[in-house]
């Protein structure tokens, strides 16, 4: 079984952001960049199923800019045989990306397909989804835990929800996504980065993968959130229920 | 915009403030694109695994017992840098030991000792001037991180006069009986292995050394009260003793009487990779300041944004700067086979002599903080000043130098 795994090379949690003073996105210049901790995480529970013997390669993939090769080299050192790098200097939304990979798993035909539940640049919480709608496929989101029956062609998910733990069985191929608690990924040791650098990263582009790229989603500005305002002190429980009625109308 | 954690980083703030401002600190001019994913690897590594015992390890005066960090970092691939595969090791060059030192000497310099007094002064040594039976027999537990090693050449009446050292070997039949004292030996207290120089020959000066693998446990050899030190405190260093220790003949590195040459050009490639040490100290300080200064206000403004602190932090990052390029640019020069002792030497003066002023500098830009033992500062200059001493003084390594340059023709 082959499993691909989607790796998102976003700003490194540790920065501090700052948003471009046109207000057209968050300022990239000279920030650290890294693998997306969740995308982190879905590669490493992809490097363990294969090391317990239930898969035989694990597919990088990264959608974005040549430094995306980056990223991708840390998966390879991470674990994973190979890359594909599907360039463009565009930025896309959920919905392509899904598009994107729902098409290079038509061409690479994983039993599993890898995401990380969210990116921590924008938060979506969709790709994954949308990949198994498009593709038809089972998913299982929020991954805390991940259990492969390989007779019976499923896996057994703990889904980490609001109300605690589900759990889910699904039919392969599926797509999962990860969530924090499902592993500790490992840190690239020396000799895997030295493998890593024999190991081949494809290039394609959207048009090898015969996608529709066009999106129905523009953004209008990106701002800060407003300044947290210091509170206003009461001076009686009246003209408390007065604000919260007439100002904040919440009772 | 919500900000997620992964996992990691719930170790705690101070592994998060120390990370958040690894940016462009260190040149991507002095290394190339796999050397780079090693020193940012080894950089999560270090802050993850060992950044969090640094306080208490300063503190308590041990190395961290509740983890086994030897182990863990020879799980990492760290021990045996230099080392041939075959036992175990990577072998790669110094440059990638420098940079595993500077990473790890940045999370602790403590531990950063201890594994550089491993990984080199013993690992190093081995792979050099052992011979096949001896690498086999001692190399792989101590890349493995099973076994601790140390190297000792000092006496408490030898030090930068080490040739005058009067550790005794006298010949016997089958091997060797050692009498004397080592002082100042790191890991002395847990090693299982240790380079040991003595005299076999009390006459022939500095062409009666000879270099000796001692093993813990061995009847004789025994080991002193732990070392109270200024600094680099949980880098635990004793006194080693030897009673009438009966060495097997075997245990000879190299040949008897050649070992001044295994300690002298052992020394040169030490005073290299040691040399990184200062450097992770220097990087260490910033890490500590540069938030500060951008935080602290007085005046109703930061105090990054006040002259003098700019100039202080310029200061520390030049130092930095070019101390790091010469190391890096030496460590290249010696995988290339290039080993100029009076670079080697050149290389740590700079370093060491730089990241005691650094350190002071970092507890000035923290002020009245930086006096305080809360703050990281106080711990980076009391480490910091060990390496104007270990492997060689400073005015050691001047006359190295110095001697050097008036020999050249």
């Amino acid at each position: 079984m082959k499993i691909l795994v989607a790796v998102k090379r976003v700003v490194d949690y540790a920065v501090k952001i700052r948003v471009k003073p046109d207000k057209t996105g968050v300022d990239t210049q000279n920030v650290k960049m890294s693998m997306n901790p969740f995308c982190e995480i879905a590669l490493e529970e992809a490097l363990r199923i294969k090391e317990a013997g239930f898969a035989k390669e694990v597919v990088a993939v990264s959608i974005g800019p040549s430094q995306c090769v980056d990223t991708l080299r840390t998966g390879l050192a991470m674990g994973a045989d190979r890359g594909i790098h599907v360039e463009t200097n565009s930025s896309f939304l959920p919905l392509t990306i899904a598009k994107i990979l729902k098409s290079l798993a038509e061409f690479e035909n994983p039993g599993l397909i890898f995401l990380g539940k969210q990116a921590i640049d924008d938060d979506c919480n969709q790709t994954g989804q949308m990949v198994a709608a498009l593709l038809g496929w089972p998913q299982a989101t929020f991954a805390s835990k991940v259990v492969l029956d390989k007779d019976k062609h499923v896996a057994t998910v703990d889904r980490e929800v609001d109300g605690g733990l589900e759990t889910l069985c699904v039919d392969l191929p599926a797509v999962i996504t990860t969530d924090l608690r499902l592993n500790q990924p490992r840190y690239a040791s020396l000799p895997n980065i030295m493998k890593a650098k024999s190991k081949p990263i494809k290039k394609m582009t959207v048009q090898d993968l015969k996608v529709d790229v066009k999106s129905d989603i523009e953004i209008l500005q990106v701002t800060e959130p407003p300044q947290r305002k210091s509170g206003v002190m009461v001076s009686s429980v009246d003209e408390l229920i007065d604000k919260l009625r007439n100002e904040a109308h919440v009772v | 915009m919500q900000r997620f954690f992964a996992a990691r980083s719930i170790l705690g703030n101070a592994v998060k403030t120390r990370r958040s401002s690894f940016s462009s600190l260190s040149s991507s001019l002095l290394f190339d694109d796999t050397q780079l994913q090693f020193k940012e690897s080894v950089s999560k590594f270090a802050q993850d695994v060992i950044a969090p015992h640094a306080e208490r390890t300063d503190k308590t005066n041990s190395f961290p017992k509740d983890v086994n960090l030897w182990k863990q970092m020879g799980e990492f691939n760290l021990h045996g840098i230099t080392a041939p595969e075959e036992y175990g090791g990577l072998g790669l060059g110094y440059l990638y030991h420098c940079i595993a030192m500077e990473e790890i000497s940045r999370a602790s310099g403590s531990v950063a000792l201890s594994y550089g007094a491993h990984s080199n002064l013993c690992i190093n040594q081995l792979v050099r001037n052992g011979t096949t039976a001896q690498k086999q027999k001692y190399l792989p537990k101590l890349i493995s991180g099973e076994h601790v090693g140390a190297l000792a050449m000092s006496e408490p009446n030898a030090g930068s006069d080490v040739v005058s050292m009067k550790c005794k070997a006298d010949k016997v039949d089958g091997g060797y009986i050692i009498n004397g004292n080592k002082m100042w030996c790191t890991n002395g207290p847990s090693a299982e292995t240790l380079i040991v120089y003595a005299k076999t020959d009390t006459k022939a000066g500095s062409k009666g050394i000879t270099a000796f693998i001692i093993e813990k446990g061995m009847d004789g050899f025994s080991t002193a009260q732990k070392l109270d030190k200024l600094g680099m405190r949980g880098s635990d260093t004793c006194e080693l003793v030897f009673e009438n220790c009966f060495v097997p003949e075997e245990n000879i590195l190299d040949k008897e009487g050649k070992g001044v040459y295994v300690l002298m050009s052992g020394l040169d490639l030490e005073r290299l990779v040691l040399a990184a040490g200062p450097l992770g100290i220097m990087q260490a300080c910033l890490d500590t300041v540069l938030p500060y200064i951008r935080q602290r206000e007085q005046f109703g403004r930061p105090i990054g944004e006040l002259q003098f602190i700019q100039g202080k932090v310029a200061d520390m990052y030049t130092a930095l700067q070019s101390s790091r390029s010469y190391v890096y640019s030496v460590a290249r020069d010696c995988d290339n086979g290039n080993i100029d002792p009076k670079d080697c030497a050149g290389t740590i003066l700079c370093a060491a002599e730089r990241a005691t002023q650094v350190a002071l500098q970092a507890i000035q830009c923290l002020g009245g903080n930086g006096y305080i033992n809360e703050y990281a500062t106080g711990r980076l200059l009391r480490d910091a000043k060990l390496y104007e001493i270990g492997a060689g003084t400073s005015e050691i390594r001047r006359i190295v130098i110095g001697r050097g340059l008036f020999k050249e023709q």
